[in-house]
């Protein structure tokens, strides 16, 4: 403990009671400290126990079933901020410490204006006159670079962009002048051009306040953007603790290394990405090549091509009237048998609806799709019914994508049956069990209920049931956005295999440029619903043509590597 | 297959059931309503409370609920004065402390020839027609019983099992409009919030005509367009006119569950509407359902007991928990408290032991607490 400590965590457990099981423990054992001055990172994936630790901090975890034991201790100018009263603590929270957290929509109050919550904090916590408040609220909105501060103050929180909203949390946080200011996934709900800029913010507020953030995220080049140093968890324990340097130059720890391959960058061309599995020595597995191959035949045929898409939605406005909000406009593409299709796009580009479109599960406004030479946004939906076995879609949410009252084995056989690609129920039985074993799970998932799997596990299961038709056209929508790190590379290595085995198309739907990257042939930028650029994936990622591609480029975080 | 089924891990329901029995509240209420059901199941047929009718004992006979032990008959060829008189003069003092009339009644009821013993002139006409069904071959072998467990009503019949024989219709229409309302609202509900537009548009019409007019107005209507009087009318009465609550609740549901990602994964497979709306959404939205019906049968059970008490419930020949609380209350006026008190205690009890197994069936159904007890 030196002199510059602001915080010290020490031998800090805490676990959680459960109803007749063992308590959870969510976090075992830590030791870290927080200097002055200085951006600290927790890097882990969900259920590593980096937020709780922060809630620790800050005094927010629900008392009847935390139980923290008595050796562990938050030392905070002396006083181990643990044992001290909850009314002496709430004093503490705004002035010391101040919070910020992942979904600013949330934590804003949806029916109060965004300066009345700001002049709330000043007026209570730091007993500003009205006035006073009004004039560093003003100051504040200012300060977190939001447009016309004045007028910013009468806006409600459902008037501003999500970007917005994160900068008014921030204002709100800074009110009371915190020594740490903790932000707990501050820009994980945020586009990544959004999020360049918030970490622009943190940094340059950082330097003027005087100080310390704590950072939690589970990004580790993310968190190489901003931090000074980096605590890297795992299970609620720490894998390792040091400079940002020393834990991207010279990693020690197996799972540190691993967090740091796993992601796809924009660099290289793998052909597969490592996994967990092969720093920790959890599995053996063989080592693939990192060469991609040369895809011999360059032309395969057309599989689908899109003509002048065109979709609207019409929204009501009284009775009679109703104006029209175009989603996606004039979008045409080739996707060739074999190939990957990548659609990028920021939230509100238009992308998932074009996915929908293209299946007909929303009605295109204008426009054509040719699939294998077959025209099909002019068939009826009983012509149709053949082409839905051969286009299928994997969604983004995994937890919503299965229905929860169906056995996986019942999701499975339906659309088997449906589509009489078995005979009978026993032949569909068996492929299930066939196309579960292809995507790495065991039988015995066949007979049990998808509340009982990971995220991980339900994309798995909900690539088989899309598998079990045979389709020519996959459409991913967002396929790994919601899973972890290391989660996400088995989920693209599989992928890929699956593509090489089947020679299935995919069209790839993504915000993240990276794992598009990584799996796709060519790439189609997309911005409020319009293509602004489209082609194969190395020109374009070498050499953008339109300002937006090079923004987005610019914007993906690179870890210590932007640094030098 | 049998090792097969083995694998096949708890589902929604079999949790449900295990966060219900560790809910002490519900087993109990769960264990009151499961021997109402008894009760009426035995009733229903035949086996106890078939002869609810027969009047066994003197009019008015007062509740003593160790009446087996004391038991005393008396023959009533012809209905003795003596009584009648007993019957009348004994609750005066009492009724004076809660009834400010009653002393004026007592005037008006001293002038009377007790040799008619009749306050009712119709009364001994009712009494000739209710006897010669029994009475009429041979009157003087019947005996009659001076008091009974829970009493007897005006013409001496055993409130105890007009109690029961009341249950079993009041549970029975309950229930059944209940299910019958219960049934509508979802069909209406889940074909207005799966396919939305016009579909919509006309069963929200529908549902707005339903909610505009005045509920009583709208049952009298019902009832004068049915015009027979009986269980099955006030089953169709209450089926028809509250099936608007559940249809709301169950559109609702069906148009959150149709923008989820699994109902577009089963439209993408080119899965039937049909099916998706019954087969894959309708086990999603069962829990609301159940609520919903047992909601339902607590509030209908209160309609039939107002309807009835109104005069537009069970026809006369038959007993319901409405009708004996219509009756209870000329009973009332001489003090004949008993029927009031079987009735309303019976229907406090199953509607509060229902009412609170909602509660606990509902906490067990909750999708949020599945984490913490699974």
């Amino acid at each position: 403990m030196t002199a510059d400590t602001l915080f010290f965590i020490e031998h800090l457990s805490i676990a959680f009671r459960r109803r007749q099981r063992n308590p959870f423990i969510a976090v075992n054992d830590i030791s870290f400290a927080i200097r002055e001055n200085e951006t600290l990172a927790i890097v882990g994936e969900s259920g590593s126990g980096k937020s709780v630790t922060a809630l620790a901090i800050i005094g927010l975890l629900p008392n009847i079933v935390t139980q923290i034991p008595v050796s562990s201790r938050i030392m905070y100018h002396e006083r181990n901020i643990l044992s001290i009263s909850e009314n002496e603590r709430r004093k503490m929270r705004g002035a010391d410490f101040a919070m910020i957290f992942q979904e600013p929509m949330t934590s804003l109050n949806p029916v109060m204006t965004v300066g009345n919550q700001i002049i709330e904090v000043l007026r209570f916590k730091r007993h500003f006159s009205r006035t006073a408040a009004r004039q560093r609220c003003i100051q504040l909105l200012d300060e977190v670079g939001l447009p016309d501060p004045e007028r910013t103050t009468t806006h409600f929180p459902g008037q501003l962009s999500g970007g917005q909203q994160q900068r008014v949390m921030i204002a709100m946080a800074l009110a009371c002048e915190p020594r740490l200011l903790i932000a707990d996934e501050p820009t994980t709900a945020l586009d990544v051009t959004v999020q360049k800029q918030i970490i622009a913010l943190l940094k340059k507020l950082k330097a003027r306040h005087q100080m310390s953030i704590l950072f939690i995220s589970h990004d580790l080049a993310l968190v190489g953007e901003i931090a000074d140093r980096i605590v890297v968890m795992r299970h609620g324990s720490i894998r390792e603790q040091g400079d940002t340097s020393q834990i991207f130059l010279n990693p020690q720890d197996h799972y540190t290394r691993a967090l740091l391959q796993c992601r796809p960058t924009i660099d290289d061309f793998p052909n597969r990405l490592p996994v967990i599995e092969d720093f920790l020595g959890e599995r053996s597995r063989v080592h693939s090549d990192i060469v991609k191959k040369t895809i011999e035949n360059r032309n395969p045929p057309i599989l689908l091509h899109a003509d002048k898409i065109y979709k609207s939605f019409f929204r009501h406005d009284g009775l009679w009237r109703k104006y029209e909000i175009p989603a996606v406009k004039n979008i045409s593409f080739t996707l060739r048998r074999g190939q990957t299709l990548g659609i990028v796009g920021e939230s509100g580009s238009g992308k998932t609806t074009l996915g929908l479109t293209l299946l007909r599960l929303r009605r295109a406004t204008q426009g054509n799709v040719t699939f294998d030479r077959q025209a099909i946004f002019s068939l009826s939906d009983q012509e149709f019914l053949p082409f839905r076995r051969r286009m299928q879609i994997v969604f983004q949410n995994p937890y919503a994508s299965l229905n929860p009252r169906f056995t996986v084995g019942q999701s499975l056989i339906e659309p088997i049956l449906l589509h009489r690609v078995a005979p009978d129920r026993k032949t569909a039985i068996e492929q299930a069990l066939d196309w579960l074993s292809r995507v790495g799970l065991s039988h015995d998932v066949f007979y049990k209920f998808p509340h009982e799997f990971s995220g991980g596990q339900r994309q798995r299961i909900a690539l088989a049931r899309a598998l079990t038709v045979r389709p020519d056209l996959l459409i991913l929508d967002e396929p790994v956005s919601a899973l972890d790190v290391s989660v996400q590379a088995q989920i693209l290595n599989l992928l890929k295999d699956i593509q090489d085995d089947f020679g299935i198309s995919y069209l790839f739907i993504s915000h993240d440029l990276a794992v598009v990257h990584f799996l796709c042939d060519n790439v189609m930028v997309m911005r409020q619903g319009e293509a602004t650029e489209i082609g194969n994936i190395r020109e374009i990622f070498q050499n953008p043509k339109s300002d937006y591609t090079q923004q987005l480029l610019d914007s993906i975080p690179r870890g210590i590597l932007s640094h030098a | 297959m049998s090792a097969a089924v083995s694998h096949y891990s708890k589902g929604f329901w079999q949790l449900t059931w295990r966060r219900l029995a560790m809910d002490r509240v519900g087993v109990v209420s769960l264990i009151i309503v499961l021997m109402f059901f008894m009760i009426i199941l035995f009733s229903a047929f035949g086996l106890i409370a078939s002869d609810w009718n027969h009047e066994v004992a003197i009019n008015d006979a007062p509740p003593d609920l160790w009446g087996i032990l004391t038991d005393k008959h008396t023959s009533v060829i012809q209905p003795s004065s003596n009584n009648t008189l007993s019957e009348i003069s004994e609750p005066l003092p009492e009724l004076s402390v809660v009834d400010p009339l009653a002393e004026d009644i007592a005037k008006l009821r001293t002038p009377i020839d007790f040799s008619s013993h009749i306050i009712d002139p119709l009364a001994d006409t009712l009494r000739d027609i209710g006897y010669s069904q029994y009475v009429s071959t041979d009157p003087t072998t019947i005996e009659k019983r001076t008091s009974l467990p829970f009493g007897g009503d005006r013409w001496g019949r055993d409130v105890l099992k007009k109690t029961i024989k009341g249950t079993q219709t009041s549970l029975f229409v309950g229930l059944t409009a209940a299910l019958l309302a219960t049934f509508l609202g979802t069909l209406f509900g889940a074909f207005a919030g799966y396919y939305g537009s016009y579909i919509d548009d006309t069963l929200n019409w529908i549902y707005s005509v339903f909610n505009a007019i005045p509920y009583l107005l709208l049952v009298l209507a019902i009832a004068a367009v049915l015009q027979k009087r009986g269980i099955a009318t006030v089953v169709l009465i209450l089926g028809l006119t509250g099936w608007t609550g559940v249809f709301r609740l169950i559109r609702a549901e069906y148009m959150k569950h149709r923008a989820r990602e699994y109902v577009m994964a089963a439209r993408a497979f080119g899965v039937s509407s049909l099916r998706i709306m019954f087969i894959h959404i309708l086990p999603n939205v069962s829990h609301i359902v159940l609520v919903e019906i047992s909601i339902l049968t607590v509030a209908f059970i209160k309609s039939e007991v107002i309807l009835s008490f109104l005069g537009f419930g069970v026809a006369v020949d038959d007993v319901s928990w409405g009708s004996m609380l219509n009756d209870a209350q000329s009973e009332l006026i001489l003090g004949h408290w008993w029927e009031l008190v079987a009735a309303g205690g019976a229907m406090a009890l199953l509607v509060t032991a229902f009412s609170l197994f909602t509660d606990a069936i509902r906490d067990a159904l909750d999708p949020k607490a599945q984490g913490a007890g699974a």
